[in-house]
């Protein structure tokens, strides 16, 4: 992907992007659930998109709708209502019926969560679960078990011939995050969604499943799209970042601007609030208050109450999508939109 | 203060071999000092806090605290022992008992220890308290599930505080909360710290919070302390090659820095 950069007086280096050819365009997404006093909107009006091959992280705390809204791409969760358009490879998802998604599951749209072990049987060898989704689409038994060695050795899996027949308990943490991946990759789908892949692995682990993960998406020209709250995994793997708060996406922006000039004082708090194994600060800046729960929502800006540059306007008005000189999508009364 | 004198354990691991957990672990916290211990999981590190609690007890070697030995201390020792050291856990929706109120709470130590033998004493204790966290009176009467995770977690702080231990023993205490609310977590204690002369044993995974609260730094592997030092010799000039590879693996929030490490790995691979 290539970036150029043209430099105006030298105070805003704004890209210039060739944009991959989009892959998944979501238009105006909004999720509601039906709670036994009300209709709670847990995300609203949300758009974006992933290019082919793209690596996007979408960023939130709890409560912010980014597992809520990966689910929905997928359309794994049945309890919530789903509106808008959710544009995958010119189909779109939210008409198709339940046996042609549960057709885009495993082949088009692979999906991995943070516990490998709840995404595993405990009852079934490692082979079957992995040449499942396969075997589903009516491959041979022997075909099926060939792919997924082959997938098991792409992720590096160590002896996979013979632990094909293991069971998950013999593996350890990254081990089954790793069978979990190849799950997900064994049917060769162009979109990859990755909820808190790594969250439950030690640092170590967590790298090597990253750099597995980067190496295959470039290899695979696999379209990547990483949940995540932490902000240092999202600086090492991301191409792109959308940063989630209360429900709707705050800010959007190439990772390397994202990170260098955040524009919304979400963002901005955000990564003040990080604290870094490599420097060391008196203080860290944090943000006062807690994130919304979705039923509680604030007016206006959802994050008027919490910002230290919250106007007047903030707490009556939402605001809406402004580009900022940086190429950042960002939703914040200060950069003036209408 | 708190003195782990080469202390070592195992567990059995059947047919008669025996898993070592601890292995001579030297660790001391001294007053007003706070104190690292990282390590990943399976490492030992909730082992040598229930040592040091003397809920455990280790094969050999002893901890002491200010001159008692906390495996063999008599009753009075031990009242003493449980007073003066107080505990912070990782997560603050289990560690609230959710029929108590925030004043009972808070005022649980105080009414234990018999610190305030008065009702009216005990509340002006606990407002007190609940303001230098920074929640108001209106808390009192409230209980834990109207309280945010933050919230919840600085409710916890309060109550461990509120009897002026002098040793504070945190588990993994912010790695449950959200990141806008660990800064604040992590700011308070550093402020508890400062303006009550706290010592602060801080067992955590999460290599950035603890170089950002802690001056002095154990890392654990396996059960061993492999390195040992000041904050900036571990964490700018570490000498264990298991200490360089945990600090190389930790995620850094800047594109360049993540990029170039991942370049590196694949060409060294």
């Amino acid at each position: 992907m290539g970036v150029d950069t043209i430099l105006t007086d030298g105070i805003i280096p704004a890209p210039v992007r060739r944009r991959p050819e989009a892959l998944l365009q979501v238009e105006q997404l909004s999720i509601d659930i039906a709670t036994r006093d009300a209709n709670v909107r847990l995300v609203d009006n949300v758009s974006f998109g992933i290019g082919r091959g793209e690596r996007v992280a979408l960023v939130g705390e709890s409560g912010s709708g980014k597992s809520v809204t990966a689910q929905a791409l997928m359309r794994l969760n049945s309890r919530v209502k789903l509106s808008g358009r959710v544009n995958f490879d010119g189909k779109d998802l939210l008409s198709l019926s339940p046996s042609q998604m549960a057709a885009m599951r495993g082949q088009r749209m692979g999906m991995v969560f943070q516990d490998p072990m709840s995404s595993l049987d405990p009852l079934m060898t490692i082979g079957d679960q992995v040449a499942e989704t396969l075997r589903i689409r009516g491959i041979s038994k022997r075909n099926a078990r060939q792919r997924a060695l082959d997938v098991l050795d792409e992720l590096k899996v160590e002896r996979a011939a013979e632990r094909l027949d293991s069971f998950p308990h013999e593996f350890s943490g990254g081990m089954r995050q790793r069978v979990v991946l190849a799950m997900a990759l064994v049917g060769e789908p162009d979109l990859l969604i990755a909820d808190e892949p790594t969250t439950a692995l030690d640092v170590r682990v967590q790298e090597r499943v990253l750099d597995l993960l980067d190496e295959i998406s470039r290899r695979r020209s696999l379209a990547v799209l990483l949940i995540t709250h932490d902000m240092g995994i999202v600086a090492g793997f991301a191409d792109r970042v959308m940063v989630m708060y209360s429900g709707r996406i705050v800010e959007e922006n190439e990772a390397t601007l994202l990170f260098a000039e955040p524009q919304h004082p979400y963002t901005r708090g955000l990564l003040e609030a990080v604290p870094r194994a490599d420097v060391t600060v008196d203080r860290l800046r944090s943000i006062p208050g807690a994130p919304p729960v979705p039923a509680a929502r604030p007016s206006g800006c959802t994050f008027h109450p919490r910002c230290d540059r919250a106007m007047a306007i903030c707490s009556s008005v939402e605001p809406g999508e402004a580009i900022t000189p940086s190429g950042a999508r960002v939703r914040c009364h200060l950069y003036g939109a209408g | 203060m708190l003195q782990i004198d080469h202390i070592s354990k195992s567990f059995p691991a059947g047919r008669g071999q025996r898993t070592m957990v601890l292995d001579d672990i030297v660790l001391n916290v001294d007053e007003g000092q706070s104190v690292g211990l990282v390590g990943e999981s399976g490492s030992g590190k909730s082992t040598i806090i229930r040592c040091a609690l003397g809920l455990a007890q280790p094969d050999s070697g002893r901890v002491s605290y200010s001159g008692i030995d906390v495996h063999r201390a008599s009753r009075f020792d031990t009242l003493r022992f449980r007073r003066d050291v107080q505990l912070v856990f990782q997560d603050p929706y289990a560690s609230l008992n959710p029929r108590m109120t925030v004043e009972e709470l808070v005022g649980e130590g105080l009414l234990v220890h018999k610190l305030e033998t008065t009702a009216a004493g005990r509340r002006a204790r606990v407002v007190e308290m609940l303001r230098m966290v920074g929640l108001g009176e209106e808390a009192l009467a409230r209980y834990p599930r109207s309280f945010s995770g933050g919230q919840r977690q600085r409710i916890a702080i309060a109550r461990a505080v509120v009897i002026r231990p002098k040793l504070l023993i945190c588990d993994e205490p912010v790695s449950a909360l959200d990141v806008s609310v660990q800064a604040q977590v992590i700011n308070l204690l550093q402020d508890m710290q400062a303006q009550l002369g706290l010592g602060i044993l801080f067992v955590a995974h999460d290599l950035a919070v603890v170089r950002h609260l802690c001056t002095t730094v154990a890392v654990l592997e396996r059960g061993r302390i492999v390195e040992h030092g000041s904050r900036e010799q571990v964490f700018d000039a570490p000498q264990h090659p298991y200490t360089k590879a945990l600090l190389e693996a930790v995620p850094i929030p800047d594109p360049a820095i993540g990029r170039a490490r991942r370049t590196e790995r694949q060409l060294a691979t």
